[in-house]
């Protein structure tokens, strides 16, 4: 058998039904993995006592035969869910020794469902960044080096923590949330797959906002079908979120047929960007030739207002943002900077609570709802919105599903964009698309580049129709087979 | 915001001329509903510090806001009962600022579209005239906290009982002309809001805070700059507010100054107002949609059920009074004011002589609550025991003068007005034979006034008083008059 | 449109983010920098297009009035920096 941490999802849950190991060992195992892994920060506060205690009761349940969906399995919680009695921070100094006395649904749905918390996964500041860089608790280093390089490598944002414990094996799975590609874009450049759900289908309560009409949770494994099995549990309509949607949760796992014959695969072809390396052409190819040669058919779409997503999205969520972290003002939790009134408290706090990034990003968005700027920059931006919407309903009239390539590129080095924001924005050049209007979107490991490092292919769905994306998913997982683990280099 | 008014008002005198007051008003309203706008958190008045929030309320991190749906209807509701447009597409902004009653750094209103457009108020002046005041928009929003400045040397303690509470925003246009009539207004407000049952108007526990909108021009010219007094929270001092305020902004305009636009505060210890500092500071509050929540659309089926469910209005009610009951503009204008004494008078009047009813329930009855600092709801004379009393007048068994003994001793020691009269010998003589008895005597006992009496008629009068006080009272005056005129011949 | 020194001044004081002197000039730099690429979308005629309200086309989800939440102020101001008897407490404000 190989190592314990090395299972996927699927198999751990064989192995845990089958008795083959404890859901303490398995715990045990995962505890030492993220000890060993300090180097890579992927963690900001570690849990095992709650994991121990959490694979106790597993273990118990899986005595008595009555196993949960999730029973027993390990998982990192991305530092944005607020976790009942456990610090959260979202990756913010802000925040500091703030324990929510209440649980996120989502992290609520899944460990009703089993699931083991290790802990509390570094992120970058509110979620905004590309590549874990924001984070007030430091960068997180990417598990995956270049070939015969030990340059340390960004694991993609703002769920760097995610990715990176999940692609070095110290979670057998992950929270993220994704508000311009923050799952998609690090499970990409780490080697996993990852998924941001329709708008709606994973309940925002509990979840630090960040940009309330773009935020949503998901899963992030190293399997589609670990996604899969994930997300129907993390998935549930919320009475206490007026924009999680009321309809049932498929069995997604049942959807996984491997067949894919018929089906229409859109290629946008405004995905085709300037200066795209021809690497991440080559791979979009090969990808397009193993559904092809799955049976499905390939259809040319144009969606046309696509390069105005990202300067639209960078709009509407500084706006979001600035009037979301407006609560953090010293007075009822977190951080407090005193002053001589009240205003120089708030003042003072919000300088020594937020970083760089949050701070150009509120001063954007508290800018663009300005009198006078309103129209011109907030309902433009909502406009284009509702133009990226319609072309992606107009392409579906003639298909069922997108494919394109995740990110520009692989994972870049630690510091090599952070003095450019729009160098670094241009990371979520292809995954902001889909935030913007609702959409699914599945980012799947499509192979290695060159260099030895990870690249994914990202599936574009229907509102509410991830179940074809898992299928579809499958397929190109296969056909790519599996990505190599990288090498441990971080284990002290 | 233009004011919908054309005629001019009441004028005041200044140094330089005449002046003309223009007040507009800006009511905030609190829903009497159980739980707040957004949260499950009790709505209720007075509780321990922090004991009604909910993690909504307090602005904690991914809380996030669910409506109340009774809430919604009853802004639907107050919408009709204001004669107003309904819109069936609003919706929530946010209002952003930063202040510590305020803890998400923004209040969740209504903006650009509110759930309730144009409507009218038809207010009563005393002196009976009335006046039409537009109606802007009311809008749906959240109340904010408390801070409490008096509890600490140099803290204020922050309590969020009230954060979150469902206030409805009712705008006027600037259409009042005087401290009465803003008074009036707000009075008559109240009373379409209690009649449906939508708030409480408690001004006193601040379920209804009035802001003022005051400006002063010169009869016929362009409005002034106004200055918006915020809390008002009793009639009586919206008209003080008024009166300080307008002299106020006059005295500067004649001393050769200019009014800044600005909040103030009604001081209502020393009857002054006075600026704001906190909130000098040029406001600039980001309004865009809340997107945590949807746009609140609803159908004309909703705006029909809820219609169907009004109650009758004051002026409604006042015109059927007029109308049914034949009362006089002035009784049915008093009758209605409260939705408690309309009932009442009601039940007093079913049944019996309406205008004689009207005539005790208003003279009578509210006069004494009135002296006594007593509501409807308090009279130690209940509808049932007034009607009692309009009976036994109207059927003769008592005169109004015995009436008011009567009333007097259910008021203070209660009962059954019909057994009070019979047990205590109260009732009104109308044995014709002891009335006769009594006239014959008087007649005989006065020669010399029977021959004056005989020259000048009115002289009947003193006889049927010389009448009544031998009968004690309890003999019918109106019998005891014809008695004499036929026994003198006149 | 362009932002100055001042624009940050006043936009940082909204914000209620305290900014030293010396970095309102580079962050006037830097917003101009984003702002002139995100007018890119002044290329678009929007004349016709209604702004987007919400990525679901669902109805607003309401509840009823009932009592459900509250009576928890210990909790309520447990992470408070600083306060008294379920108070949150701030310096003195001057109405
Ligand atoms: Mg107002
Ligand atoms: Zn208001």
């Amino acid at each position: 058998m190989s190592k314990l941490t090395d299972l996927s999802i699927a198999e751990a849950r064989e192995g845990l039904k089958n008795k083959a190991f404890s859901a303490a060992e398995l715990t045990e195992a995962h505890i030492r993995a993220v000890e060993k892994a300090r180097a890579l920060n992927a963690f900001i506060t570690e849990t095992p006592a709650i994991a121990r205690a959490a694979a106790a009761e597993s273990d118990k349940r899986i005595a008595s035969g009555t196993m949960r969906p999730l029973e027993g399995i390990p998982m990192g919680i991305k530092d944005l869910f607020c976790t009942k009695d456990v610090l959260t921070t979202a990756g913010s100094h802000i925040l500091d020794g703030f324990k929510p006395p209440y649980e996120s649904t989502v992290t609520r749905n899944m460990f009703n469902d089993g699931a083991v918390m290790l802990g509390k996964l570094n992120m970058d500041e509110f979620a905004m960044g590309s590549s874990n860089e924001t984070s007030y608790y430091g960068p997180v280093i990417n598990p995956w080096r270049r070939k015969g390089s030990d340059a340390k490598l960004v694991p993609g944002g703002s769920s760097g923590g995610s990715s990176a414990s999940v692609a070095a094996r110290l979670a057998m799975g992950a929270t993220g949330t994704d508000t311009g590609g923050s799952i998609r874009q690090p499970a990409a450049v780490t080697g996993i797959a990852g998924i941001k759900p329709t708008y709606g289908r994973c309940s925002r309560w509990g979840i630090v906002a960040f940009a309330s009409s773009l935020d949503q949770a998901g899963p992030m494994a190293r399997t589609v079908r670990d996604c899969a099995i994930m997300l129907k549990s993390m998935a549930s309509h919320d009475p206490l979120d007026s924009t999680s949607v009321d309809i049932p949760v498929p069995d997604y796992e049942a959807a996984m047929t491997g067949n894919i014959k018929g089906l229409r695969v859109g290629i946008p072809k405004e995905y085709r960007i300037d200066g795209m390396p021809a690497e991440i052409e080559a791979l979009w190819q090969k990808g397009i030739a193993w559904l092809k040669d799955a049976g499905a058919e390939i259809v040319d779409v144009s969606l046309p207002h696509t390069k105005y997503a990202l300067p639209a999205y960078y709009i509407v969520a500084p706006a979001e943002a600035s009037s979301n972290l407006a609560r953090y003002d010293g007075v009822r939790f977190g951080l407090r900077v005193p002053g001589k009134d009240i205003t120089s408290l708030y003042e003072n706090t919000r300088a020594a609570g937020f970083g760089r990034e949050v701070q150009r990003r509120i001063l954007i968005g508290t800018y663009v709802l300005s009198a006078g700027y309103y129209d011109a920059y907030y309902i433009k931006a909502q406009k284009l919105r509702t133009l990226i919407a319609r072309d992606f309903e107009e392409a579906y009239a003639k298909c069922d599903v997108l494919l394109t390539p995740t990110a520009p590129g692989p994972a870049f080095g630690i510091g090599e964009k952070t003095n450019d924001p729009i160098s670094m924005y241009l990371n979520d050049v292809f995954t902001v698309t889909v935030n913007l209007a609702g959409l699914p979107g599945l980012s799947v490991p499509a192979g290695l580049n060159s260099e030895g490092l990870p690249l994914g292919l990202q599936l574009i769905g229907k509102a509410f129709d991830e179940a074809t994306l898992f299928r579809v998913g499958e397929v190109i997982e296969k056909a790519a087979g599996a990505t190599p683990r990288p090498q441990s280099w971080w284990e002290v | 915001m233009a004011t919908t008014r054309t005629e001019t008002g009441p004028l005041i005198d200044g140094a330089t001329g005449k002046w003309e007051i223009v007040i507009g008003m800006e009511v905030h309203a609190q829903v009497l509903s159980k739980a707040k706008l957004f949260s499950g958190a009790s709505a209720e008045f007075g509780a321990d510090p922090n004991a009604h929030v909910s993690f909504i309320d307090a602005g904690m991190p991914g809380m996030l806001p669910v409506i109340n749906r009774f809430c919604v209807e009853q802004a639907v509701r107050t919408g009709l009962g204001l004669k107003a447009q309904i819109n069936k597409h609003s919706v929530f902004d946010r209002k952003n600022y930063f202040y510590p009653d305020l803890p998400s750094g923004y209040q969740i209103s209504q903006y650009k579209q509110p759930v309730v457009g144009e409507g009218i108020v038809l207010v009563d002046l005393p002196g009976g005239k009335t006046i039409e005041v537009g109606i802007e928009r009311l809008h749906l929003e959240q109340d904010a906290g408390k801070s409490l400045h008096d509890q600490h040397p140099d803290q204020s303690f922050v309590d969020l009982n009230r954060a979150g509470v469902a206030l409805m925003e009712i705008v006027s246009r600037p259409d009042l002309r005087s401290a009465e009539e803003a008074a009036a207004y707000l009075k008559k407000l109240r009373a379409i809001l209690r009649y449906l049952g939508t708030c409480d108007g408690n001004m006193e526990e601040g379920s209804m805070r009035a802001d003022v909108n005051v400006s002063v021009r010169k009869p016929g010219g362009p409005l002034g700059t106004r200055c918006e007094i915020k809390n008002v929270n009793s009639m009586r001092f919206v008209a003080q507010a008024v009166d300080y305020e307008a002299r106020r902004q006059i005295d500067i305009i004649e001393g050769g100054g200019t009014i800044k636009q600005e909040t103030r505060l009604f001081d209502s210890k020393k009857g002054e107002t006075r600026s704001m500092r906190s909130k000098e500071e040029a406001h600039d509050y980001r309004y865009f949609p809340d997107p945590d929540l949807l746009p609140l659309e609803f159908d004309d089926a909703f705006v029909a059920r809820v219609k169907a469910s009004l109650p009758e209005l004051p002026d409604d009610k006042k015109d059927r009074f007029m109308k049914d009951y034949g009362l006089n503009a002035y009784d049915a204008g008093v009758l209605v004011a409260e939705r408690e004494s309309a009932d009442f008078f009601e039940q007093v009047a079913r049944g019996r002589d309406a205008k004689l009813a009207a005539n005790w329930v208003v003279n009578e009855l509210f006069g004494r609550l009135n002296k006594e600092g007593k509501a409807i709801g308090e009279s130690p004379v209940s509808a049932a025991a007034m009607g009692s009393i309009v009976s036994l007048i109207s059927d003769g068994t008592i005169s109004g003068k015995i009436a008011k003994d009567v009333f007097e001793i259910v008021w203070t020691e209660g009962g059954d007005p019909a057994a009070i009269v019979e047990t205590r010998g109260m009732k009104q003589v109308t044995d014709m034979g002891a009335i006769e008895a009594a006239v014959d005597q008087v007649i005989a006992a006065n020669p010399q006034k029977v021959e004056q009496a005989k020259a000048k008629p009115s002289m009947v009068g003193w006889f049927v008083g010389q009448v009544m006080q031998a009968t004690g009272g309890k003999a019918n005056p109106q019998a005891v008059n014809e008695l004499i005129k036929k026994k003198l011949g006149i | 449109m362009s932002v100055d020194k001042e624009t940050v001044r006043r936009v940082a004081r909204l914000a209620r983010i305290a900014f030293p002197e010396e970095r309102l000039e580079p962050m006037a730099g830097e917003l101009n920098r984003i702002l002139a690429w995100v007018e890119q979308l002044n290329a678009v005629d929007t004349s016709m297009v209604e702004p987007m309200t919400s990525v679901v086309k669902v109805s607003l989800k309401m509840r009823e009035d009932a009592v459900t939440d509250g009576a928890k102020a210990p909790e309520v101001v447990r992470n408070a920096p600083s306060g008294e008897d379920n108070y949150f407490a701030v310096p003195k404000v001057v109405e």
